[in-house]
């Protein structure tokens, strides 16, 4: 099938002009989305789509142009647009396609036979059995929605510089919804379980979390303002560290947009920080074999005991500043151009389990959910406010639940004032690792 | 885009097996977007979206399924897989015949983006590059953007609706960033309407530039925010999105059905403050989030929700009117031809009240003035929000004084909006948004009066 559409990229690419460098990238998807609500099937999205991105530069000059479709005369069209608007853009000394770098590539199984094959009731009925099973935990816990969903991509690109590549990759994942009662007070939780197939899945798991989210947090106050010690759930983690990357993004710096743009060799982390992107690691649920721009996907360690090592640069970012690409260029789909992102962060762990590190903390917060963090974090300047709740800690036990409160920092201090990190790595459905993770002296707002 | 007879046929063979209703929803849309960065033209895109969503609603289950072939063939095979999923047999043969709709324009427009060449689009941006620099020697990068969509759309369902729309649409973003002793500061602006390339005779470019470039650089002496709560002041058309996401989403039934809003069962209750009515207007011309009829084909309405601090109604959409026995009121909204519609907001506003601005301010003695609210988050079930302050200055003794580096503003929906004491008489609209309910962008606008909130939580650092 990927052969399909490798041919139709090196079509593409076989109709460069003289002095023209022409990138095709040709994608085809299928999915599966399931809900399910009180025990019957409310909605059944069964979809495929297609389509095709072109990039041509020429002179320095870049144009881009997609469809939706691999229709041959739409294909014809989205050239010719791209050519069009190649003379729109500026001339950049820097423009240009990525080229093979002779890294090896590390291969990682993303193609499941069983997922490809599994039946339709079976997933109705994994989203059945994970309303129910949630429905059973505790009584006051009801389910807004329980999902099934699966993926399955086959990707080819081909360019004039000689890159060509094509694989498929599937995937699949079950989320649910919850609502907690009591009284008056309503509160909401959710819980996800994902796999390269559904044989991974731990239902039990997502049930349990999906409904101790939602109760956990009944009956909880808002806290006095003050500067405290906060212990991050992994999950809370994962999500700091995101935006994190967008201050190492190699694109960011370049432009002059990043606030580590020149503290490569500073100490910018307390030393028992190591901070690295390495989607070869097959644990990783965003490990892959090869970056958007078809070059060897590999590891990178960005923060090594404390200390700026470097930043993920795609092909055109690391040209402009005199590097070479660490194999960093994602990409969204055929609609866009590559960027440049993190595609599997990792901190790396520390030994103590998250009770230790909580028994570590005389007055303290454990914070088990963020809100607001697009909103909230500048990664240009490093202001960091976001909405948050969770679990009182005193004297190094966890006590009340409190919500509506802010916790609020620069990222430039935080990662300075990183206490611990945790043993408990948990590798979420995210571009990073979550970890257990100790920083003393943010500033909690509430009443 | 697609004849009617092959749509009856369409139709009907999506409800062969049963099913009480069949839609086909169809789209043709092209999209210009350039990008300018650091002070180059790096990309013109151009797009081409096209295809068609088939729904098949039987009892309570919707099947979906898309493609992007347009032919009798490509639709048939789609409204068959739609059917399948919705049920698993039955059926008998039903006859559909539509009724073509009357053409509607809520927003007219003057020139087409096809109609413009793109040196004309690129243009804006080179304009809008040099304002921005020009604006002061501290701005070290500006970042701009210009973007516009025309989209035709077919809608027809087994009721006989059969609408066709043109929906137009044009934006520019501009983000400045300014360097000084303290570090880096951004500002931002933008402007979109549901108009063609006339936009850029109604807002001037370099106005908004500059305004970027001021936020910016006026955030280079900026101290850092306080910390707990505080009266808080919001400058007219800057915190409408703040009524889009911590009222407006819980009054959409879809959420109201399922208990995932606090707005449950509150019909013909005090829910704000007397002051406050709450609309959402679909109708609104010449805004981001108007359109002519919603993406099920029913014509967009202009609904008051809440009328002097007294819940009047939700939204609805097809499914939950049809589900509670109520008519449809134009929310029923999506992202594309590859999304189910769902309950949306269009353009939701706060109309006016009767202080004047000044002296909302002059009545404050120590609290937040927030010129800019950035993107935020709500929990509907709880009404608990997040939203950035992008461009902020303290208040102390009635005057505005010093501005506020960025940080978050807390709060809770419900009580926001009773907590709302002072409304001005200075309604304005805000920058064009993009809701992403469930994943689906829609583009939706707000706006409101300056108005005064009691006591919002500020999670600054200064102690």
């Amino acid at each position: 099938m990927s052969e399909q559409l490798q041919e139709i990229a090196d079509r593409v690419v076989a109709q460069a002009r003289p002095g023209e460098q022409v990138e095709a990238f040709v994608s085809r998807d299928s999915e599966t989305d399931i809900r399910v609500y009180e025990g019957a099937v409310e909605h059944f999205v069964s979809a495929q789509s297609e389509g095709i991105g072109i990039r041509i530069i020429r002179d320095g000059r870049t144009g881009f142009a997609y469809a939706g479709t691999l229709d041959p005369a739409a294909i014809a069209e989205v050239l010719a647009e791209a050519r069009d608007n190649v003379e729109f853009g500026t001339h950049d000394e820097w423009a240009g396609l990525a080229e093979p770098d002779g890294v090896d590539v590390v291969e990682q199984e993303l193609w499941n036979d069983a997922l490809a094959a599994y039946g339709t009731d079976h997933k109705i009925e994994l989203a059945k059995e994970l309303e129910r099973l949630t429905l059973g935990i505790d009584s006051r816990v009801r389910v807004d929605d329980s999902n099934y969903a699966d993926v399955a991509v086959e990707t080819a690109v081909a360019t004039t510089t000689g890159i060509r590549r094509n694989g498929r990759e599937n995937g699949c994942y079950v989320s649910i919804s919850t609502l907690a009662d009591d009284g008056d007070e309503t509160q909401t939780g959710f819980g996800f379980s994902v796999g390269r197939s559904p044989d991974q899945f731990d239902l039990a798991k997502a049930a349990k979390e999906a409904a101790d989210r939602a109760t956990r947090l009944l009956g909880a106050t808002k806290p006095a303002s003050k500067r405290v010690t906060v212990v991050l759930d992994p999950y809370v983690t994962a999500m700091f560290l995101g935006v994190i990357s967008s201050t190492l993004n190699g694109e960011a710096v370049s432009k002059g947009r990043s606030l580590f743009k020149d503290r490569l060799g500073d100490a910018v982390a307390n030393p028992i920080v190591t901070l690295v992107d390495d989607p070869t690691n097959t644990l990783a649920y965003t490990a892959t074999d090869l970056d958007g721009e078809g070059l060897a996907a590999r590891r990178n360690v960005l923060i090594d005991r404390g200390v700026l090592q470097g930043f993920v640069h795609n092909s055109y970012s690391a040209r402009r500043v005199g590097a070479q690409s660490t194999g960093n260029a994602v990409r969204g789909g055929f609609k866009g151009t590559p960027g440049v992102g993190c595609l599997a962060l990792q901190l790396l762990p520390g030994t103590r389990d998250q009770a230790a590190l909580v028994a570590d903390v005389a007055d303290g917060v454990l914070v088990q959910s963020v809100q607001g963090l697009h909103s909230g974090v500048n990664p240009i300047s490093g202001d960091f406010s976001v909405g948050a709740s969770g679990l009182v800690i005193t004297n190094g036990q966890v006590g009340a639940p409190i919500r509506e409160f802010t916790i609020a920092s620069t990222l430039q201090r935080m990662l300075l004032d990183v206490v611990e990190i945790g043993g408990d790595v948990d590798w979420l459905p995210m571009r990073a690792a979550g970890v257990s993770l100790v920083i003393r002296d943010i500033t909690l707002s509430g009443a | 885009m697609i004849d009617q007879d092959v749509l009856e046929r369409v139709l009907a063979t999506a409800v062969r097996t049963g099913a009480e209703f069949a839609e086909v929803y169809a789209e043709d849309k092209r999209s210009t977007s350039v990008a300018l960065d650091d002070g180059r033209v790096e990309q013109v895109t151009s797009g081409r979206d096209r295809g068609a969503g088939i729904r098949v609603v039987k009892g309570d289950t919707t099947g979906f399924a898309h493609t992007a072939d347009l032919s009798e063939t490509g639709l048939r095979a789609a409204a068959e897989a739609a059917a399948a999923a919705a049920s698993q047999g039955g059926g008998g043969e039903r006859t559909i015949a539509l009724t073509r709709g009357a053409e509607r324009t809520v927003s007219p427009i003057g020139q087409f983006p096809d109609d413009v060449r793109k040196t004309d689009k690129v243009a804006v941006l080179q304009r809008i590059d040099e304002a921005a620099r020009g604006a002061g020697a501290g701005i070290v990068q500006v970042s701009a953007g210009y973007g516009d969509s025309s989209k035709h759309v077919l809608i027809a369902n087994t009721d006989g609706v059969f609408v066709t729309d043109r929906q137009v649409r044009t934006l520019v973003r501009v983000t400045a960033v300014a360097n000084g002793d303290g570090g880096m500061q951004t500002g931002s602006q933008s402007a979109g309407h549901t108009m063609g390339f006339e936009l850029f005779d109604h807002i001037d470019v370099d106005d908004l530039a500059r305004d970027a470039a001021r936020i910016a650089l006026t955030k280079l002496h900026a101290r850092p925010a306080p910390s707990g709560a505080l009266p808080v002041v919001i400058k007219q058309g800057s915190g409408g999105v703040l009524f889009h996401e911590a009222c407006g989403h819980g009054l959409e039934a879809d959420l109201v059905a399922k208990g995932g809003s606090v707005y449950r069962g509150k019909q013909g209750e005090l829910v704000a403050s007397p002051l406050v009515t709450l609309v959402d207007d679909g109708t609104m011309t010449g805004e981001w989030g108007a359109i002519a009829y919603d993406d099920e084909g029913h014509p967009s309405q202009y609904n008051v929700l809440i009328e002097n601090g007294v819940l009047t109604d939700y939204m609805w959409d097809y499914l939950r009117a049809r589900k509670e026995g109520r008519r449809q009121s134009g929310n029923g909204r999506r992202q594309s031809y590859q999304h189910l519609p769902m309950v949306r907001m269009t353009n939701t506003y706060v109309l006016n009240g009767t202080d004047e601005p000044d002296d909302i301010v002059r009545a404050t003695e120590y609290g937040v003035y927030v010129a800019k609210l950035g993107g935020g988050s709500v929990n509907t079930a709880t009404g608990d929000f997040v939203f950035g302050m992008t461009e902020a200055y303290l208040i102390e003794n009635g005057e505005i004084t010093e501005p506020l580096r960025d940080g978050n503003l807390i709060g809770n929906g419900p009580q926001v909006l009773s907590d709302i004491d002072l409304l001005g008489n200075d309604f304005a609209m805000g920058n064009p948004g993009t809701c992403g309910k469930d994943g689906q962008g829609v583009p939706v606008g707000d706006g409101q009066p300056t108005l005064r909130v009691k006591s919002m939580t500020i999670g600054g650092t200064a102690a």
